[in-house]
């Protein structure tokens, strides 16, 4: 982390209902600090340096105003595009880019490709790539939750294209049947890939699509940090009181690609683009926070340099770890090897041994 | 010990689980007021209450996906699949997310799901209510796979699989629910995976079986003992992780080999236990390895005594594999 004057407070156990204007400087910086890391981690692939990467630009506001709206008991199911929501987690730059490196200190053990990482000890369950599988689980977990009596909230993350999935429908079906207290929170960034929202859905919106489920739907601008976090502070409140799961649909805008492999050029004009990009959300929130008095323009600056300083000291860090050794890819397949298993294990460490294979 | 059949056996094991263990609980569809359709769940709601014994929605994909989520908070659930054939709506949340957690977490998240799922034909079920797809799974590193052949090892089994740390597919033979009954040993009695049982010993030819096809290769080996013909009969109880030593070892003692399944043969469970003889025992072999297997057709219904391997068929292809030379 920076030193102390920049670094963004996490979020208090006690979540206020409302963002208190002193937490809106934290969050402006936890914006600022995930675009920073975003472009260099695309940079990073362009290199070589990385295999792939998942942007989130666009959608800062809609995670950082979620994220701060949680408790650190709290259960984080993600897809793979929530660089703001990890940070605002605590997870840190160095540990983010260890998976995106796949080194010796990366806690997935360089099995997942970029993004797709999970803390166990930072209540954020590990990712996968289908989309939507982690809805059931969220409801899942919160049924354990409800079973043990524990005061939290599961919360999911997901996208527009996602709402077209099985498992949303069985996930938000078995939300309302059981009242679990989950919030579904929606990034509608309006693409699919190439998919746009209205090829998505005939719906007038998604948020609606919660009727059906017989609970809330709520429509909030994502590219406002502060409605955003009253919508999930409700929800979360809604869901602590026993009242159920909420839909939020985060109307947002993803200004990159899909991911490093896709080029948005073919299915979206510059001049929609350069519309959404005149409602970037951190210009928005540093206008706000320039007229309401929490900053000042040369102090931003300032902020942006704290962010770059940061995210090259832990890539530095991370560039330094060793890379993984070879033979763990028979790790944690199960609780403890089968014996086949552990004779592949061993033909493996002779294949390589004999340079067959190169670690 | 108590007499009980195969599906009573399953119910004791749940009964016993949920008895001494708060974190168990059953969820799927028709389990609770109705008891499932095939009663392996019978009275466990009323004595269990609601929140352990839950009624789902009428979805797979629901069913196993919320399963995974209570099995990462620390819960051990056990899903019913109403029937194998059904399974197919979850195949997802099977393959890329039970089977994969604990790896692609980095040992992080274990996720001990126990999907339990009546398998298998002879009911006059038809293409949708027979089917034997263990071969999807077992190929899916990751999931352990289990098929108990009598009541003892269905209640061994299945509580063995209930309190492992790994996911488990556990499939019961459902024309055998009732039409076996054995001892059964009270209270937690467990039967360890990777463990094939001898039923039967022989020094001819070694026949490999697992769920309602044992019944089927006893009674091969039994009508072949009076022509001189002494086979080995196999139980695999655990075929992922597969007891290798004790297919290798009656191999190497008997030199003959035919493996049973009720599933299609190509790609066959079969087909593993084969290219593992041909490995390791393809010099104790003096005939080639024989599969009475069912057909390369999807599951039959008015002809599913022609489909299904039956004594009859195992036995003729047992008596062929013994005289091979």
């Amino acid at each position: 982390m920076p030193d102390e004057s920049t670094a963004p407070t996490p979020p208090a156990a006690e979540v206020p209902g409302e963002l208190p204007r002193d937490r809106l400087l934290d969050a402006y910086r936890f914006m600022v600090l995930a675009r920073t890391m975003d472009e260099r981690c695309l940079t990073l692939q362009r290199q070589g340096r990385i295999g792939f990467y998942v942007p989130l630009q666009g959608q800062e506001a809609a995670q950082v105003g979620c994220a701060l709206a949680l408790a650190p008991s709290d259960w984080i199911f993600p897809a793979y595009r929530e660089l703001a929501v990890a940070l605002v987690r605590g997870i840190s730059p160095k540990l983010l880019l260890d998976q995106f490196i796949g080194n010796s200190g990366d806690e997935m053990k360089g099995r997942q490709m970029p993004n797709h990482y999970g803390y166990r000890r930072f209540n954020y369950v590990t990712a996968s790539s289908p989309v939507g599988t982690q809805i059931t689980h969220a409801v899942g977990a919160a049924m354990a939750a409800q079973r043990r009596k524990d005061p939290i909230v599961t919360v999911c993350f997901f996208g527009d294209g996602t709402t077209s999935s099985n498992d949303f429908h069985a996930g938000l079906n078995f939300a309302g049947v059981f009242r679990t207290p989950t919030i579904f929170f929606c990034q509608n960034n309006r693409y699919a890939i190439s998919l746009p929202l209205e090829r998505q859905t005939h719906s007038p919106n998604l948020a609606v699509k919660a009727t059906a489920y017989g609970f809330p739907g709520v429509v909030v601008d994502g590219m406002d940090v502060v409605s955003v976090h009253t919508a999930v502070a409700e929800a979360r409140a809604r869901a602590l009181a026993g009242e159920g799961p909420t839909l939020i649909e985060a109307q947002v805008y993803r200004l990159g690609p899909h991911s490093t492999s896709d080029d948005p050029r073919r299915y979206r004009s510059d001049a929609e683009l350069a519309e959404w990009k005149a409602k970037d959300p951190l210009a928005r929130l540093k206008h706000d926070l320039l007229a309401q008095g929490l900053l000042e323009e040369s102090a931003d600056a300032g902020l942006w340099e704290a962010a770059r300083a940061e995210v090259t000291k832990a890539l530095a860090e991370a560039e330094a770890t060793p890379p993984i050794t070879p033979e763990s890819i028979f790790d944690d397949v199960y609780a403890s090897r089968p014996p086949a298993l552990e004779e592949q294990r061993v033909e493996c460490l002779r294949l390589l041994q004999e340079g067959i294979l190169k670690p | 010990m108590t007499d009980l059949t195969l599906v009573q056996a399953v119910n004791r094991a749940l009964h016993e689980a949920l008895s001494t263990d708060p974190d168990v609980l059953i969820l799927g569809e028709d389990v609770g007021v109705n008891g499932g359709v095939f009663r392996a769940t019978e009275g466990l709601q009323k004595e269990f209450g609601s929140e352990r014994v839950i009624d789902t929605p009428l979805s797979e994909t629901g069913i196993v996906g919320a399963a995974v989520g209570m099995a990462l908070y620390g819960l051990k659930p056990v899903a019913e699949i109403q029937f194998l054939d059904f399974i197919y709506p979850a195949f997802d949340q099977i393959v890329s997310e039970v089977a994969k957690f604990r790896y692609r977490s980095g040992g992080q998240y274990p996720c001990h799901v126990v999907i339990r799922t009546p398998y298998g034909g002879g009911i006059k079920g038809g293409l949708y209510h027979s089917q034997s797809s263990e071969a999807y799974f077992a190929h899916t590193a990751g999931l352990k796979v289990i098929v108990p052949s009598n009541p003892a090892d269905a209640k061994g089994l299945l509580l063995t699989a209930i309190h492992d740390e790994d996911p488990v597919l556990f499939l019961e033979p459902k024309r055998i629910y009732r039409s076996v009954t054995g001892e059964v040993p009270d209270g937690d009695h467990r039967v360890p995976f990777g463990q094939a049982a001898t039923v039967r010993e022989g020094s001819d030819v070694s026949v490999f079986a697992y769920g309602a096809m044992l019944p089927q290769a006893v009674q091969a080996a039994e009508a072949l003992s009076s022509e001189g013909v002494q086979a080995e009969v196999i139980d695999l109880r655990s075929l992922v992780p597969l007891d290798e030593k004790a297919v290798l070892a009656s191999v190497e003692k008997t030199g003959r080999a035919v493996i049973v399944h009720e599933a299609p043969r190509f790609c066959g469970y079969g087909a593993e236990l084969a290219a593992l003889l041909a490995e390791k025992a393809l010099y104790s072999l003096k005939a080639p390895v024989a599969r009475v297997t069912g057909f390369d057709t999807p599951f039959p219904y008015a002809l599913e005594h022609v489909y299904l391997p039956n004594a009859e068929r195992i036995a003729h292809a047992v008596r062929t594999t013994a005289r091979a030379s």
